[in-house]
Order: structure tokens, then C-alpha cells, then sequence
């Protein structure tokens, strides 16, 4: 190390001010906060679509919106969740953790890291800005199905950039990632020493480069197909719709995995800290990550039983699909044994990954009972999966988030999160999004099929309970920005450690850490992570 | 500790990595045309080669009954119709059948049939010499035409395939549309 | 007062719901609320249902087992308690144990599975072939060989109803957006093959009592087959996002003895024949006006909307739109109507030369259009010659 840096260290900590050090900032934690943020509020701005949603379906008959907006409003509901609140998320988590994790200055590629968030708020802009103009936003959900997708108006051009965008953005964060874990890990940060946060990170990496540039090869033929005389999609030339689909699912089946490997990470970390007592099972967890991810890219058409796939086919895709259930299972075993004989406390980080493990297993349960192809031709596109999918996203990877948050809050800010505040949050947000997610299996199961605006009365109650249960979950959700916010302002000092049985580099550091953290790597020892 | 050429290189390897997946998707395109003719998925039919057709076994034994169906997609201003209902058929045989299509407006338009067989697994085993739909076909406003597809049914069709349906689907040729806009 | 009515019954289905949990059996679930999958009327939806059951029963008892060892951990194994953490974090055979158990129960669950995915497949043997097609938005069904074409819309008052804010209220609607104008008809007892296809998007043909759904894919045609073993009438709806009327095209299945069946089919083929005979007709203004209403509402409504606007930027106004006013261009009205036009589907083959001259009549004389033009039969059958 040079003189001039310890020079510089000396000084310690000064940093840019003002707009520049945001907008120019190269700086992991500046921009993993910049992460957070947008997810946040594109969390509300999903939520506030949600809220539209559940009020038109709370009584039969039609009473707020016409049924084309209202199909635009599930489109881009589970757009904005997925590529603005679920991914920004997860990235913003490993901008901020992974380099303090593995004991390194920062990321690998700062300046790329800085303009792969920066795409994200024009994505939007262009998604977001469809709603406004003539012939409203794009309507043909999310999956962006032909031929119906050629259909939308003015808005479809926009909606296959800001999907461009939106995959160049993960992209540059996957290739970021995994360049700093390959390359700037501290001495003794050996492979299976990296924290299952770090490692789930590195494995959904690999899956956002593998899948979405096939998703960017789906919507750029789509986009030719319409304007260009292709005929990818289009049967009078040649083409075949489903086609579309299978490259879709192609990607989708891995993107939804990517959406819930870094909530197992979140929830492996978080268990060991509150059992005080090391992670269960550490290897097998590092091979069921990676084999769940292998096997999500050999099940993507269990999402296209009903398109009539020879029977061979339909068997190959269901037998893929169940045996996703053996490595999800040993993680969930894994994490109960995590909890068995420790010495457990019920901080609200700990209270939201327990309900995680609950409410992401029923979800598996669910996603069982879709893949035996057979029943699924009953399930396929009813309320079942809706609240299947919810499940797993909303009481699964939003659960894991929230967890997360309240796990590192006191290291990002120095402050202590308001406990109380913290658990009244957890258990609003738990029983609402029971309310609002239970009673969608039964009306699935009942014939309500999904996207539709308006449904028979025999549909009728169980859909005011749902949304019922929606307007909770939405409202409790401003307890926790309040919460946030409150931390940020201050409180109760953080020591480094923050929790009693936290274990790793990051709880080294001070909390909040320096703006520089680990300009000179720290060694690592087997004794660090010992309890 | 931070490897400066080690990130170059992952971040060089990643790149082209994901260029590589972008092309994949391309290639699935073709990868699927290959899959469909093997798995019969999507219900296209084959074609037969005049070396093919000369080897042709016929089973007297066995009949197969064909259903004629007939599609117009979107507002095709066309009316098809078979001229026969049903057909039944020996396997390895070749037969014609016809169908009758009429242009209904004032207009020229060049339109392409789309073959679709079901049961899916019967696909596989039904067979073209020559059809209709191989090429674009043109309507003069108001005229009529006699269609003609020439097929055999080859005689390795499971055992359980009693019956198939032939589908078309006239939809207006893509050549036309760039002409209308 | 609605609220009032509805707390009771929350508070009644809540406590019923929590019972159902801990007493989890068939009766219980399949109850007349809704809250189970139907058994349905065929022999594959009854296999289908007693899958769906075996499964339920299958990942409920894992639930119970492995919450119930969490939930003791966190009862007994908390620091509040003074108990000292273990240190272990590995076991192999533990871990080697619960990766076979559930590969186990997979694999036996993927057999019978397998045995019913084959029972559905085989459509071979099949009596009756009925072809459906899917058209944004409604049904279309062709009894094969027997040259019986028949639209499916959605009922009128169900249109009306379902309009925003109309005022009317669903529950007193008769089957409330699950009712057509006209049912797919069908004899019990007999083995029918029912091919799926559409016309402009992917839509998904569904009646649950069937047991199954099929995507109507444009271009293709897939087949699947049923067995209805009850008579009655069985409702469902499209299944695949297909646009804004998605939620609007019901499908109602009625099943009667074979008998009454054939007589059905015989009754449809006259009437369809019937169809054009009052072509040679005139009509008066407020006849064809009063019937053009109708039309509009089953037909054109969905897309122009109830005030004629349409919707800016996706389906063009007819209000004070030259086509609907211009008395130059009445045939080309008339032409628009039965042969579409970009994405306005073509009515000529399911209107008749009456549904159309009245439909045009209605349009070109309701909201701000006054143009007192009347449309004959005669007009379309001459139209249709173009």
C-alpha cells in the first residue's frame, strides 16, 4: 500500500457531498442505499396497484376501473414488484453486505455498479409513463404472451425497452457480483467459508446472466415480430405462439428462483444469529442452492401444461418439477435443525424468518400440488396459483427482505430499529397477508380464474376477506417506513456486533461502517464464525 | 485481497457469456422447429419425399378415419370448407382430398393455410406429398378454388390411433399484410 | 344493510374455515361454500379430485410434522428459558435421511400421476367431435360432421350488470357473468372429443366439472375428451388472458340424454337454415332499432362501449364517426360489419342479413347520430354479394 493512501486514511471518511454523491457515486454502500430506496418505493408504487386491484375485485360488479385498465394494472403490478421492488432489493442487500461480508474495499466495478442502478429509474419511467398515454399501458400480463402482447397500442415499444433496460441493469449487477466474490475476497475467505448470504448472491448471479439475455432474445422478437415483418411468433409465417412461451418460461422459471435464492441466504444468515448456534447442515445448503438452480432450467414448461405438450413431455416437466421439492426440503429441514437445541430470542428479524419458513413451505406445498400435471390442468391459471405465487413471493421473498432490514438496519444506520414498533409491524404484516392470501387457494379451487375483474358472486365472499386482508397489509406497510426512517434519524447507539450471537466480518466493522470499509484486508480464521 | 486482472478477466468471461445466452435464445428457434418434428409438439405436419413414397407399405387390414376440419383466423374475409367430412383410409396409401375456398370481398388477398393435426402424436405419422399449404395462395376478389392435399397415413401410426383430425387454418399471408398498411 | 349481512357470514365461514383446518376431511372441505376443487361429473375429474385430495392429505401431514418439531424448538428452546445453545452443525446421516424421504414421496406420487396423465390423454374411441373456438370474446362451437355451427355469448343481462357502476346487482342476476345466450349441448354417457382453437389470441377453454382446461391456440387444435356421467348444466369461463374481455366469456355446458340431444341437434340444424328466410322483409325503424339494441349489447358493446366512445386509443367512437353518419358510406358500413376490419372481427357468419341491418339501423340512429338512415335485410344480402 502506497503512502499516499494512508495518507489519505488518515484523513478518514470524507466523501462527496451533496447531489454528486449519489448521482456520481461509485461507492458500494451509497449505492446498495440508493438500491433499497427505489425497491421501497417501487415496493409502494407495486402496492398502490395492488390496493386498486383488491378494491375493484372487494364486491362482484364493476365499480372503480374499466377492465382494461384494470388488466393493466396486473401487468405492470407484477412487473414493478419483480424487476423495481423484489431484484433492486436483493441487489441493493449485496451492494451493501456482499464487500463488507468477504473483507473487501468495495465492488469489484464500482463505476458499472453506479450506472447499472442509474438504468433502473428510466426502466421505469418508460414502464410507468405507459399508464398515461393513449390507449393506457401495456395489458397483456406480465408474461407478455403473443398474440395477444401484439395487441397493445402505443405502449408496446415501451414496454420492450424498459424490459431491455431492466435486464442490461441486473446483468451489470451479476457480472459485478460475481467479480467481487471470484476476486476480492480476504485472505483466509475461502469458498466454503463465504457466508450463505454471499454464496445464494453468487448462484443467482450465475442465473440472471444464463436467463435474462434469453428473456432480452424473447421481447427483441416480439418487438421485430410487430414492427418488422418477422414472423418468430406468428403462425402465417411459419411461426408458432407457443414458442414464445417456452422461451419465456425459459427465463421465467430461473427468474423466480432468482427472486428467492438470496431470501434463503437472508434467512440462513439471520436463524444461526438468533439460535446462537451455527448454521445447520452448511455444505448440503451450499449444493441444494446449487442444484435448485440447475434444475430451474429444466421445468420451465410446468408453467405451459395446459398449451397441449406431448405426454412424454408432460411427464419429463413434472417429475423435474417435484424433484425441486428434495433440495427445497433439506433446506427447510436444515433450517428447523438450525433452531433445534439453540438458545433462541424473537427480535423482529427473527420473527419475520420464522414466518418465512412457515409461509414460504406452504407455498412449497402448493407448488407441489401445481406440478403434478394431472391436477394442474384444474389449477393452471385459477386463484390457486395466485396465491401460491404470493406465498412464495410476498410472505416468502418480501418476508426475507423485511427480515433483512431489520437484521442490518442497526449496522447500515449505528442506531437501533424501534423493537416494539418492529414486532407490531411483524405481526400486522403476517396475519394480513394470511387474510389476504388464504382464502385465494379456496377460490382457485373453487373455479375463480385469475386476471378476470369481475367475477360470479359465488366468488363473492371469499374475495372481500382477500381484500380485506390486502387494504391491512398495505396500510401496515407504512408502519415500517416509519420505522425506517425513525432508525435513520437516531435512537439507541449500535455497538459493532449489533446482535449477541452475530457472527462474520460485517459485524467487525463499526456500525454504520466507514465509508471505506477494509482498505486493508482482515484475516479470516476459522474462529471468527465459531460460536 | 483484490486480484485487478482476475476482475478484468471474470468481467470479460461474464460478457460474453451473456452474449452467448442472448443468441441462445435466438437459437431456440430453430432447436424448437427440430424438437416438434421428433415430439410431434405444436401438431405440423411432415412432408414425403418422392424416394420415401416409393417404398411405401400398404396395410389392407387397417382403416383410419380422417376428419376434415377448416379455420379462418382473424377476419380473413375467406370461407373454407372440405369437401368431405370424413375419409377413411389404409395406412401407407396415398389419397386426395380437397377443399373448396372463396374469396368473399372485392379485394385481392394472398392468404396461408396452416396444417394442424390432433391427436399431436399422429402428426408424426401423417405425411404430405404435396398440400395447398406448402405455398401462398392467391384470391382474386369474389373467385372460388378448389384446394388439394395429397397424404398418406404411414403405417407405424400407434395402434390406439383410430382417428385423427386434419386442421386448417387460412390466415392472411404476411407479404399481403405489408401491402394493406 | 350489505355489511351487516356480510360480518355475519365472515364471522360463521371464519370459524368455519379454522375448524376445516384441524379437521381437515373431504365433507367438511367440499361443502357448498366453495371451498374445495369440484369432483365434478366425469370419471377423470373424480380421479382428478381424489389426486388432488391424496396430495393435500400428503403435504398436510409433513406440515404438521415439520412445523410441529419447529414449533416445539421454539417453545422450549429459547435463551428466555436458560437453556445453553448445543454446538452441533452437521450430522451426514440425518442429512442423507431427509433427502430420501421426500424423494420417496415424491415417487409415489409421481406413479399414480403418471397413470392419470395417460388415462387423459387417450381420446381415441370418441363419439362425438365438437370444436371450440375461442374470438375476443366469445365461444364458438362446430359439431363436427354434423354441420351445426352456434355462437356463445355472454347473456344479456349480464352484460348489462356488469357494465361500471350500472346499478343492477349482480346477485340478482341469474348466474352473474357465468351465463350464456346459447349452451354447448351434449348427451351423457357418450365418450366427446372436444378440440380447442381461437381465432385471434390464445384463450382457455374451462369447465371445471370437466375436470380439465385446454389453450385455444390460433393455428392449432388440441383434443381432449369427457365423459359426462350427470345430466345438468355446468358453467365455467375462459381461463387465458385474452384482452380486456377476458372475464366475459363464459361457457355453459348442458348436458341432457342422448335422446333429447339428437332432437336438440335436428331443431338447431332448421333454425339455422331458418336464419335468412325473413330477408326478403322490411322493417320499420323502430322495429329494427329495438333489435339492433340487442345485437349491440351481445356484439359490439365490449369494445365501442354502452355510450358508442369506444375507448380512445385502442377501439375507435362510433358516436359521430363518418362511417356511422355519411350516407355515402352506408355500404361500407354495412361491409365493415360482416367482413371486420383490422382488429374488428368479421359478424357475417354469426349475425343474420335482420341482426345486421338492425344493428347498423341502431347505430346510425342512437347517441348523437340522427341520420334517420334504415337498413334492410335486403341491404346486407346485398352487402354480403361484394
Amino acid at each position: 500500500m502506497s503512502s499516499q493512501t494512508i495518507a489519505d486514511h488518515d484523513h478518514h471518511d470524507h466523501k462527496p457531498v451533496g447531489i454528486k454523491r449519489w448521482l456520481f457515486s461509485t461507492n458500494h454502500k451509497d449505492i446498495g442505499t440508493m438500491y433499497l430506496v427505489f425497491a421501497l418505493i417501487m415496493f409502494f408504487i407495486g402496492g398502490s396497484m395492488a390496493m386498486v386491484i383488491r378494491a375493484e375485485l372487494f364486491q362482484p360488479g364493476l365499480q372503480f376501473v374499466d377492465p382494461q385498465f384494470y388488466n393493466s394494472m396486473v401487468t405492470v403490478h407484477a412487473l414493478v414488484m419483480i424487476f423495481g421492488a423484489v431484484m433492486p432489493a436483493g441487489v441493493g442487500l449485496a451492494n451493501w453486505m456482499i464487500p463488507i461480508m468477504i473483507g473487501a474495499p468495495d465492488m469489484a466495478l464500482p463505476r458499472m455498479n453506479n450506472m447499472s442502478f442509474w438504468i433502473l429509474p428510466f426502466a421505469f419511467a418508460l414502464l410507468l409513463g405507459t399508464l398515461f398515454i393513449d390507449g393506457g399501458g401495456p395489458a397483456g400480463g406480465w408474461t407478455m404472451y403473443p398474440p395477444l402482447v401484439l395487441q397493445t397500442g402505443k405502449a408496446f415499444p415501451y414496454l420492450i425497452f424498459a424490459v431491455h433496460f431492466l435486464g442490461v441493469s441486473s446483468i451489470m449487477g451479476a457480472i459485478n457480483i460475481i467479480a467481487t466474490v471470484f476476486n476480492m475476497r480476504a485472505p483466509g475467505m475461502t469458498l466454503m467459508r463465504l457466508p450463505l448470504f454471499v454464496w445464494t448472491w453468487v448462484i443467482t448471479a450465475f442465473l440472471l446472466i444464463a436467463s435474462m439475455p434469453v428473456l432480452a432474445g424473447a421481447v427483441t422478437m416480439l418487438l421485430t415480430d410487430k414492427y418488422f415483418g418477422t414472423s418468430f411468433f406468428n403462425a402465417a409465417g411459419g411461426g408458432d405462439p407457443v414458442l414464445f412461451q417456452h422461451i419465456f418460461w425459459f427465463f421465467g422459471h430461473p427468474e423466480v428462483y432468482i427472486l428467492i435464492l438470496p431470501a434463503f441466504g437472508i434467512i440462513s444468515q439471520i436463524i444461526p444469529t438468533f439460535a446462537r448456534k451455527p448454521l445447520f447442515g452448511y455444505a448440503s445448503m451450499v449444493y441444494a442452492t446449487a442444484s435448485i438452480a440447475i434444475l430451474s432450467f429444466f421445468v420451465w414448461a410446468h408453467h405451459m401444461f395446459t398449451v397441449g405438450l406431448p405426454i412424454t413431455g408432460e411427464l419429463f416437466f413434472m417429475y423435474a418439477t417435484m424433484l425441486i421439492a428434495v433440495p427445497t426440503g433439506v433446506k427447510v429441514f436444515n433450517w428447523v435443525a438450525t433452531m433445534w437445541k439453540g438458545a433462541m430470542t424473537f427480535e423482529a428479524p427473527m420473527l419475520f424468518a420464522i414466518a418465512f419458513v412457515i409461509l414460504f413451505t406452504i407455498g412449497g406445498f402448493s407448488g407441489l400440488m401445481l406440478g403434478i400435471t394431472p391436477v394442474d390442468f384444474q389449477y393452471h391459471d385459477t386463484y390457486f396459483v395466485v396465491a401460491h405465487f404470493h406465498y412464495v413471493l410476498l410472505t416468502g421473498a418480501v418476508f426475507a427482505l423485511m427480515a433483512s432490514a431489520y437484521y442490518w438496519l442497526p449496522k447500515w444506520t449505528g442506531y437501533m430499529y424501534d423493537e416494539k414498533l418492529a414486532k407490531i409491524h411483524f405481526w400486522l404484516s403476517a396475519i394480513a397477508s394470511n387474510v389476504l392470501f388464504f382464502p385465494q387457494h379456496f377460490l382457485g379451487l373453487a373455479g375463480m380464474p385469475r386476471r378476470i375483474p369481475d367475477y360470479s358472486v359465488q366468488f363473492a365472499d371469499f374475495n372481500m376477506i382477500s381484500s380485506l386482508g390486502g387494504f391491512a397489509y398495505g396500510i401496515s406497510q407504512l408502519l415500517f417506513v416509519y420505522i425506517v426512517i425513525k432508525c435513520v434519524l437516531g435512537g439507541k447507539k449500535a455497538t459493532s456486533q449489533v446482535w449477541e450471537g452475530a457472527r462474520g466480518l460485517e459485524w467487525t466493522l463499526s456500525s454504520p461502517p466507514p465509508f471505506h470499509s477494509f482498505t486493508k484486508p482482515p484475516k479470516v480464521t476459522k474462529a471468527l464464525m465459531d460460536y | 485481497m483484490t486480484k485487478v486482472g482476475g476482475i478484468k478477466r471474470t468481467a470479460v468471461i461474464l460478457t460474453t457469456v451473456t452474449l452467448l445466452m442472448f443468441g441462445f435464445g435466438y437459437a431456440l428457434v430453430p432447436l424448437y422447429d427440430v424438437f416438434c418434428e421428433v415430439t410431434g409438439l405444436n401438431g405440423k405436419t411432415g412432408r414425403i419425399s418422392n424416394a420415401e413414397a416409393s417404398k411405401l407399405v400398404v396395410d389392407n387390414q387397417r382403416f383410419i378415419t380422417i376428419q376434415f376440419d377448416s379455420n379462418i383466423n382473424g377476419n380473413l374475409a375467406w370461407k373454407l370448407k372440405a369437401d368431405q367430412n370424413i375419409l377413411k383410409v389404409n395406412p401407407g396409401k396415398f389419397y386426395v382430398a380437397t377443399y373448396t375456398v372463396e374469396n368473399m370481398i372485392n379485394e385481392e388477398i394472398v392468404g396461408q393455410a396452416i396444417p394442424s393435426v390432433s391427436p399431436q402424436i399422429a402428426s408424426l405419422y401423417f405425411k404430405k406429398s404435396d398440400c395447398f399449404c406448402f405455398r401462398n395462395q392467391v384470391l382474386k376478389p369474389g373467385e372460388k378454388k378448389k384446394l388439394t392435399v395429397r397424404f398418406e397415413v404411414d403405417k407405424d401410426i400407434p395402434k390406439d390411433v383410430e382417428s385423427l383430425t386434419l386442421s386448417y387454418t387460412f390466415f392472411r399471408a404476411l407479404k399481403d399484410n405489408k401491402k394493406a398498411s | 344493510m350489505y355489511l351487516n349481512e356480510w360480518m355475519k357470514n365472515f364471522l360463521f365461514k371464519l370459524v368455519f374455515v379454522v375448524s376445516a383446518f384441524f379437521f381437515l376431511s373431504p365433507d367438511i372441505l367440499h361443502a357448498e361454500w366453495g371451498l374445495n376443487m369440484t369432483q365434478g361429473v366425469t370419471p377423470i375429474s373424480q380421479d382428478v379430485y381424489n389426486m388432488h385430495m391424496t396430495t393435500l392429505y400428503v403435504v398436510t401431514v409433513i406440515g404438521i410434522l415439520v412445523f410441529g418439531v419447529m414449533f416445539w424448538s421454539i417453545f422450549h428452546h429459547r435463551k428466555s428459558k436458560g437453556v445453553k445453545p448445543s454446538k452441533f452443525s452437521h450430522s451426514t446421516s440425518v442429512e442423507v435421511i431427509w433427502t430420501l424421504i421426500p424423494f420417496i414421496i415424491i415417487v409415489s406420487l409421481a406413479i399414480p400421476a403418471t397413470k392419470l396423465l395417460a388415462r387423459m390423454d387417450d381420446t381415441s374411441e370418441s363419439s362425438i367431435t365438437v370444436k371450440a373456438t375461442g374470438y375476443q370474446w366469445k365461444w364458438k362451437y362446430d359439431y363436427i360432421n354434423e354441420d351445426v355451427t352456434i355462437y356463445s355469448n355472454m347473456a344479456e343481462d349480464s352484460v348489462e350488470a356488469s357494465q361500471r357502476n350500472s346499478g343492477i346487482d349482480p346477485k340478482a342476476t341469474d348466474n352473474y357473468l357465468r351465463n350464456t345466450d346459447t349452451a354447448l349441448v351434449l348427451p351423457v354417457g357418450k365418450k366427446i372429443r372436444i378440440l380447442t382453437t381461437a381465432n385471434d389470441v390464445i384463450h382457455a377453454w374451462w369447465v371445471p366439472d370437466l375436470g380439465w382446461k385446454r389453450d385455444a391456440i390460433p393455428g392449432f387444435i388440441n383434443d381432449n375428451w369427457t365423459i359426462i356421467n350427470k345430466e345438468g348444466v355446468y358453467r365455467g369461463q375462459c381461463a387465458e388472458l385474452c384482452g380486456k374481455g377476458h372475464g366475459y366469456m363464459p361457457i355453459v355446458v348442458k348436458a341432457v340424454p342422448e335422446k333429447e340431444y339428437t332432437a336438440w341437434i335436428e331443431g338447431t340444424k332448421l333454425a339455422l337454415k331458418s336464419k335468412n328466410a325473413s330477408s326478403d322483409k322490411d322493417f320499420t325503424m323502430d322495429e329494427l332499432r329495438a333489435k339492433g339494441e340487442g345485437v349491440y349489447k351481445a356484439n359490439c358493446l365490449a369494445c365501442h362501449q354502452a355510450n358508442g366512445q369506444g375507448i380512445k386509443g385502442v377501439f375507435p367512437a362510433i358516436d359521430g364517426s363518418p362511417l356511422a353518419n355519411l350516407k355515402e358510406n352506408i355500404p361500407a358500413h354495412i361491409h365493415q360489419v360482416i367482413y371486420g376490419k383490422g382488429v374488428m372481427p368479421a359478424f357475417g357468419e354469426q349475425l343474420s342479413d335482420t341482426d345486421i341491418a338492425s344493428v347498423v339501423t341502431f347505430v346510425r340512429n342512437n347517441w348523437g347520430n340522427k341520420t334517420g338512415h334504415i337498413i334492410q335485410p335486403k341491404d346486407v344480402v346485398a352487402a354480403r354479394k361484394k
